[in-house]
């Protein structure tokens, strides 16, 4: 099991077009992995999980996760979190 | 046949106007029954998850063929329909008995509930949900999903709301302008009119008598919809349409007048990376560079160091043109751990803005520092000012010590009734005024802007505000020195006339308001203005000031 916690940039939060990003990239990583923000869960790979959590810019998450290239794969979707997507 | 005309009104986006035929799009799919289900649970299943599937394909496959932004928001809307939590819910339902349609519709509507709750940015991505769920159920039910008309002659499409699928694969060439009788402001279906500058009118709810092949006028910039317009109504608005469309084609250069007056359009800017959006929108410069999110989340102020860099990041941008830039403004919008109070009852109302600066004095003498090494340094025109200025001693006190840091252009807002009405002695000091409108209304109606109980308040066209801006346009013809506006009214077209009219000679805005602003200044004279102006002044309320102003455009 291995967890990595993340402060959200992107301007609007994990909403729309951030959170259909990230959740795209959940799905590919092909892992099972746990989105939790304030004690509230959601799967990761479920936009809708995402979306309800409300995940303002600013907002301190924590993903968790098992299995193979996990460290790799959540180092690499704290970044993605830790741009800000609505400045590009 | 006779029809009267009719006229029904809804919040207008844009400045357009079009004489067009309406096409309705569909309502929704009616919602289906809660009889259980006929079918085996593993049928029901089947139905509902090819469903889910092959609407994901389908969005993924528009977005394909649409590209660009709209490519993203339908792939969103794809990770909607396959999404995994959804299908969980849709299973247990159908195993509860339900019937895949109304398992896809109830467990869509528990999701867009949550959303709703969440309200704001939020409850508007609800809308995409409910659609998602329409072409869902409707391929379960083998119907075609409610969509846009198709029409191969230009139309104004009239809908409830619209969704992102449905304004994805919208053909810009033949939609003359949107209106929808639900949606705010906020609305989608507003936010993509803006980007496409479509002239749409939103949350029209009378708008539902309109009916396919009905001929309306579709007028964005009163917020107004004509039915079966007259003859004449008609040949008047499309020789307007085309006045008002060349205005706007026109206007990239700087501000004129109709008769050549020329008044400055500037763009408030926040930071180095929103100066880009200035500088693509023709703007002649800046009117307002805030300097607070320098300081926001810190515990102490920035070095002076660290400030050069991002003032002179700004202040590259626009060599040759002015950038006037406003010392630290903390308030009650807005507090420092630093330097404002806690505590105090009435913040707004405390020691916010330069009183705040004057009890830290080191803060504000370490920002001027800043602000001239980078001006030393760069090729713009750099003024400063000061916020929240109440009197003539502090005016005095701050443009002395700007002085001393040799900064040449000093100046002061206007944001106080106090300082409006003794904006005359102000001027022999400042070199400048620039006029905050939204804490000039906070102050002189008496109302917080930030407390949505008296938002209705918070209108700068009241004319209580409007003859405040006169005394300082006044004294700024008097002493032959430049008013500027900073606040949110710039940015409304009509008013910004009426501004120009009482006296002010710039106006700085958000960099999207200027080729509207722009278009509509270019359509008056300056004599015409300060009549606009005289007839504004003379009226009771913001309401029948609004009415009074758009009463001259009519004619």
């Amino acid at each position: 099991m291995a967890s990595r916690t993340a402060t959200i940039a992107s301007g609007h939060g994990l909403h729309a077009r951030p959170a259909a990003m990230f959740v795209q990239a959940v799905n590919d990583s092909g892992l099972s992995i746990t989105i939790e923000k304030d004690g509230r869960e959601a799967p990761a790979g479920s936009i809708l999980g995402v979306i309800s959590l409300a995940i303002n810019q600013g907002d301190t998450v924590t993903l968790t996760a098992d299995g193979e290239n996990v460290d790799s794969i959540l180092d690499s979707l704290v970044v993605f979190l830790e741009t800000d997507h609505d400045a590009e | 046949m006779t029809n009267k005309e009719i006229i029904v009104t809804g919040i207008g986006v844009g400045r357009g106007l079009v004489v067009g035929d309406v096409l309705r799009m569909p309502d929704p799919l009616p919602e289906p029954t809660k009889t259980g289900s006929t079918k085996t649970t593993e049928e029901e299943l089947v139905r509902a998850s090819s469903a889910l599937d092959q609407t994901a394909m389908d969005l993924r496959a528009r977005g394909v063929q649409a590209g660009g932004m709209a490519k993203d928001v339908l792939d969103a809307l794809a990770l909607m329909a396959d999404d995994p939590m959804l299908l969980a819910d849709v299973k247990e339902r159908i195993n509860r008995g339900s019937t895949a349609e109304r398992a896809v519709f109830d467990a869509f509507a528990g999701f867009a509930a949550v959303l709703e709750t969440a309200g704001g940015y939020m409850a508007e991505r609800a809308g995409d949900l409910a659609d998602v769920a329409n072409r869902v159920i409707a391929r379960i039910m083998g119907i075609s999903a409610p969509g846009v008309p198709q029409s191969e002659t230009p139309f104004i499409l009239v809908a409830r709301d619209l969704a992102p699928a449905d304004t994805a694969l919208l053909d810009f060439d033949i939609v003359r302008a949107l209106v929808t009788t639900h949606g705010g402001p906020t609305s989608h279906t507003a936010i993509l009119a803006r980007e496409k500058g479509l002239p749409a009118i939103v949350g029209a709810t009378l708008a539902n008598v309109l009916v396919d092949g009905d001929i309306v006028i579709v007028d964005a910039g009163k917020g107004e919809i004509v039915l079966h317009p007259t003859a004449d109504h008609v040949a008047d608005a499309l020789v307007e349409a085309q006045s008002r469309q060349a205005a706007r084609d026109g206007a990239t250069g700087p501000g004129r007048m109709a008769d050549g007056h020329e008044v400055q359009l500037l763009a408030n800017v926040g930071s180095s990376s929103s100066a880009g959006a200035a500088v693509d929108a023709h703007a002649e410069g800046v009117g307002l560079f805030r300097t607070e999110f320098l300081f926001l989340d810190n515990d102490t102020a920035p070095t002076v160091e660290a400030q050069r860099a991002e003032y002179a990041a700004v202040f590259d941008k626009f060599p040759g043109q002015k950038v006037v830039v406003r010392v630290l403004d903390a308030g009650a919008d807005k507090p420092l751990s630093f330097l404002t109070d806690e505590g105090e009852e009435n913040p707004a109302l405390g020691r916010r803005g330069i009183r705040a600066l004057f009890a830290h004095e080191e803060i504000l003498r370490a920002q001027l520092t800043a602000i001239a090494q980078a001006d030393e340094a760069s090729l713009a025109e750099v003024w400063v000012m000061a916020p929240m200025i109440a009197t003539v001693e502090e005016t005095e006190a701050f443009v002395g010590i700007c002085r001393e840091f040799g900064i040449n252009k000093a100046g002061v807002m206007i944001e106080v009734p106090s300082s409006a009405l003794l904006a005359n002695h102000i001027l022999e000091i400042a070199d400048f005024v620039s006029i905050g409108t939204n804490d000039l209304t906070q102050y002189t109606l008496a109302a917080d802007r930030l407390l949505g109980t008296v938002a209705n308040l918070q209108d700068a066209w009241n004319p209580a505000v409007l003859r405040l801006i006169r005394e300082v346009g006044l004294a700024g013809k008097m002493t032959k020195k430049p008013v500027g506006i900073c606040g949110e009214a710039a940015a409304d077209p009509l008013l910004a006339v009426v501004l120009i009219g009482l006296g002010v000679t710039s106006l700085s805005m958000s960099p999207t308001a200027l080729a509207d602003v722009r278009a509509e200044i270019s359509r008056f004279t300056l004599s015409e203005a300060r009549e606009l102006a005289e007839r504004v002044l003379s009226t009771r309320n913001a309401a029948d000031a609004r009415i009074a102003a758009s009463a001259v455009l009519t004619q």
